[in-house]
Formats: C-alpha cells, sequence, structure tokens
C-alpha cells in the first residue's frame, strides 16, 4: 500500500479541518471496503486516510419523532440488527443484509456505500426510495442534500474536498408505506448486481390505492436511476396487475445500461422490468402489513 | 504533502487474549501487522479485496477481513485469530471437527473458515444448515468444496 497518514479525529469539526486541510490527497475511512482496496489499486494519490469512527455522531442510531438518523460509520450488522430499523425501514434492511458476506456487514454500512457512489451500490436505491437525506459538514457549514442528488457519476458524488458525510436521515414512515430491495446476481451470495430495483409505496386508508410511491434503479446507468415516470404512473391508481405491469414497463424505459462483463444492455433493462414488478408488490404487501 | 514523512503509529491491542504494544506503519493493515509484526502467521493472505475470507480475524466479537481494516484501528480492540483457537488441552471443537470431516485439503482457507465458523457458534450453538451457509459465503475454498466444510461445523455445534 502506498504509505500514508493515520488519522482519527474525534470531532466533526476536527474531521472537517483535516479533510480540508489535504484536500484530494484524504479521503475519510468508514468500514474501509471499499477505500482501502482502491488504496491498494492506488487509484487515488493518498496522504492521509482519516479513520471517522471515533466520531461519536458518526457511530449513532437515533430515533425521534421526525424519523431515523444512522451515522455514516454505522456498519450493515448494526442497521439489520436493530429491531425497530427492521420493522419500520425493510428496504434498508433488504440491502444491508446482502452487502458482502458478514466479514463485510460487519464494516461496511450505508454512508461509505453512498460515498463510494458505484451505480452498482446496493444500499442507494433503498435510501432514495425512503427519502433520505444526506447531513453533510464541510469548511463552510451544514448541508443538507437528497440522496436522490447526491451520486453524479460513476464514483462521483456531490461532496467536496473538505466535506464530510455525517449521516443519513430517514424521515419517519408514513401510515400503510412499505418499501422492498432486491438485485439480480448469478451467485446467491457476495456479488455485485447485474440490476437492481427498491420501491416504496404509501397505501390509502383502505390499503386499495397507492398514494405515494418511489422507484430506484440500480446497476443500470451511471448513477442510480430515480424512475419518476413509472412511480408517477402507480399514484392514485387501485393496486391491479395491470397497474404494475404497467408501472415496471416504463422502469425499464428509464433504465441505460451498458453491456459488460455483468450482463447485456438488453438482459439489464428485462431484469429491471421483472424486478420492479416483485418490488412494487413486495412493497404494496409490506405496506399491508 | 508527498514528500513529508510519514512517522509510525504505536498500538496498544489484545490479540487472543494475550497485551501487544505495537509500533507499526499506518498504512499497513491489521493482515500484515498479525504477520509480520507480531509473527502470527496463521492468517493467510487471500485475494486481498475482501472476497475470500481467508484473513478472517474477530475484532470485538465480529468477524472482519483483516486486509481490510488498517493495523491502526485496533487500537484499543479485541483480536482473535487461529491461533487462540486450541487450548494446551487440545484442538478447539471446531479443528477437531475439521480434521475428522476431512473438511481441507490446501489448508488455505482454513483458519479463515475456522475463525468464521467460531464468530457463528460462539453466538448461535445450533445454527441450521442454511445458516452455516449463509455465515460462511464470505469465505471461499477452492478445493475441498464445501460439503465437508458444512458437515465439519455442523458436527461442532451444539
Amino acid at each position: 500500500m502506498h504509505p500514508f497518514a493515520y488519522l482519527a479525529p474525534t470531532t466533526v469539526k476536527e474531521a472537517v479541518e483535516v479533510l480540508n486541510k489535504y484536500g484530494d490527497k484524504a479521503r475519510p475511512l468508514a468500514g474501509g471496503t471499499d477505500l482501502l482496496v482502491k488504496a491498494r489499486a492506488n487509484v487515488w494519490d493518498l496522504d492521509a486516510v482519516v479513520d471517522v469512527k471515533n466520531i461519536p455522531e458518526l457511530n449513532k442510531i437515533n430515533f425521534d419523532s421526525e424519523g431515523l438518523t444512522i451515522g455514516a460509520s454505522v456498519a450493515c450488522c448494526h442497521i439489520y440488527e436493530n429491531e425497530q430499523i427492521c420493522d419500520e425501514y425493510e428496504g434498508i434492511v433488504d440491502a444491508a443484509s446482502i452487502i458482502g458476506g458478514i466479514q463485510i456487514q460487519s464494516r461496511a454500512g450505508l454512508g461509505g456505500n453512498l460515498c463510494n457512489g458505484a451505480p452498482s451500490a446496493d444500499g442507494i436505491c433503498p435510501l432514495i426510495v425512503n427519502n433520505a437525506i444526506a447531513i453533510i459538514e464541510g469548511p463552510n457549514g451544514k448541508r443538507e442534500v437528497s440522496v436522490d442528488d447526491f451520486c453524479t457519476g460513476p464514483s462521483k458524488t456531490i461532496l467536496e474536498n473538505g466535506e464530510l458525510l455525517v449521516s443519513i436521515f430517514l424521515p419517519k414512515p408514513k401510515e400503510n408505506f412499505g418499501s422492498a430491495y432486491t438485485r439480480f446476481i448469478p451467485r446467491n451470495e457476495m456479488d455485485i448486481a447485474v440490476a437492481a430495483v427498491a420501491a416504496s409505496v404509501k397505501l390509502s386508508p383502505d390499503k386499495n390505492i397507492i398514494e405515494d410511491a418511489k422507484i430506484a434503479l440500480a446497476s443500470v446507468g451511471p448513477t442510480p436511476i430515480v424512475a419518476e415516470d413509472a412511480a408517477k404512473s402507480l399514484i392514485g391508481g387501485t393496486i391491479s396487475d395491470e397497474l404494475i405491469n404497467n408501472a415496471a414497463s416504463l422502469a425499464k424505459n428509464a433504465a441505460t445500461p451498458i453491456t459488460d462483463m455483468r450482463g447485456t444492455i438488453e438482459q439489464r433493462k428485462d431484469l429491471v422490468e421483472v424486478l420492479t414488478r416483485r418490488m412494487i408488490t413486495k412493497s404494496i404487501e409490506r405496506a399491508r402489513g | 504533502m508527498s514528500s513529508s514523512k510519514i512517522n509510525k503509529v504505536q498500538i496498544s491491542t489484545k490479540i487472543n487474549g494475550q497485551d501487544y504494544d505495537l509500533l507499526i506503519p499506518p498504512y499497513m493493515s491489521l493482515l500484515d501487522t498479525l504477520r509480520e509484526i507480531v509473527g502470527l502467521t496463521g492468517t493467510k493472505e487471500g485475494c486481498l479485496d475482501g472476497n475470500c475470507g481467508a484473513c478472517t480475524v474477530n475484532v470485538d466479537g465480529r468477524i472482519v477481513d483483516s486486509c481490510l481494516v488498517l493495523g491502526p484501528e485496533v487500537n484499543g480492540k479485541d483480536v482473535n485469530t487461529v491461533e487462540g483457537m486450541a487450548t494446551p488441552e487440545g484442538l478447539h471443537p471446531l479443528q477437531q471437527a475439521f480434521l475428522e470431516e476431512a473438511a481441507l485439503q490446501c489448508g488455505i482457507c482454513t483458519p479463515g473458515f475456522l475463525v468464521s465458523a467460531k464468530g457463528l457458534l460462539d453466538n448461535e450453538p445450533s445454527p441450521s444448515e442454511e445458516r452455516i451457509r449463509h455465515w460462511l459465503a464470505g469465505n471461499l475454498c477452492r478445493c475441498t468444496g464445501y460439503d465437508k466444510i458444512i458437515k465439519a461445523v455442523q458436527k461442532a455445534s451444539k
């Protein structure tokens, strides 16, 4: 590994100061499961890594009347072992349970998954359909960015030099809300998505009409894709196979995949249609309870 | 800044129940720290990118790929490796079961499988076969095949 210094600040302020000082020569270290692989491959010319796990705000899971705040360095295992998260944010738990194997889940978290900005990231689409907000601190203070807008290209995000993702805020799910995430991989475990879909729905009190919906696609474009037309087509509709199939077909149209070692354009688009149908159906089942 | 000298860092850690004060380069992985600084070569290097699990160790009760942990990150933590499994009285039940079930051939993956499986059985003494297979998905074996390994873990289960 190319030599770099190891810094372990204990406050957000201190972390932002050192990140700002080093500019693009430093990266925050949370779980390290992407960072250390990339550091070893000399993807960056690093002078320092800034371990952010000693900062209390980045380690916290906190519920309040508004929703859930997950610190940026909270590992997947702490997410799926939290009963309240499992109850309220099922789509998020779907993703946290399938990122890597158990060893990876001991370290990797949603914050790092988001900042790594991979188009195939399992964690980002479920955050999007849960209307997640990224809480960022930087040299110019705090800002909040919708996770919908966080990724700007493969491994590229809106984070500027010196900025640190502190936490992810998830609004409290409304009544009759459900979310779900799945991916297609050729193996059963430990693989990168060929295509993946997250969906969420909010149902009417009689649970027959979709009042709100959101759909996001992974691994079928340079960033996670918010399939707006597909979600809009569901809103106000009475639940039926036709309604769901139509939305799935619109999601397929929103996908802009490439052909690569993991799959072809045609396969990926078809997968999006199938997985969208399944995830809308699953979200509805979960919303109905 | 790239010309500035990078100093070694001092860490205090417990490894297999013994306290260590170590002076290591800050960019050294936990894997290399164990193998090259402490001299515990039971933990193996495989893929170096978190796929194979050969370097699995236990840190504060959680199994991790030690190639994806920096040495300085285990300052103040409790690290357990395959060397900590057997006692003067004999092999750990998992090690005994791996022998009896012939759950290894070349042996490179074995320390990782043992530490992973111990991480499961320490918390869930009677896991289902499905649970064992899921838990061990982060460990790859290229020669024995998984059935014998799964059988060995089942044998060591209660």
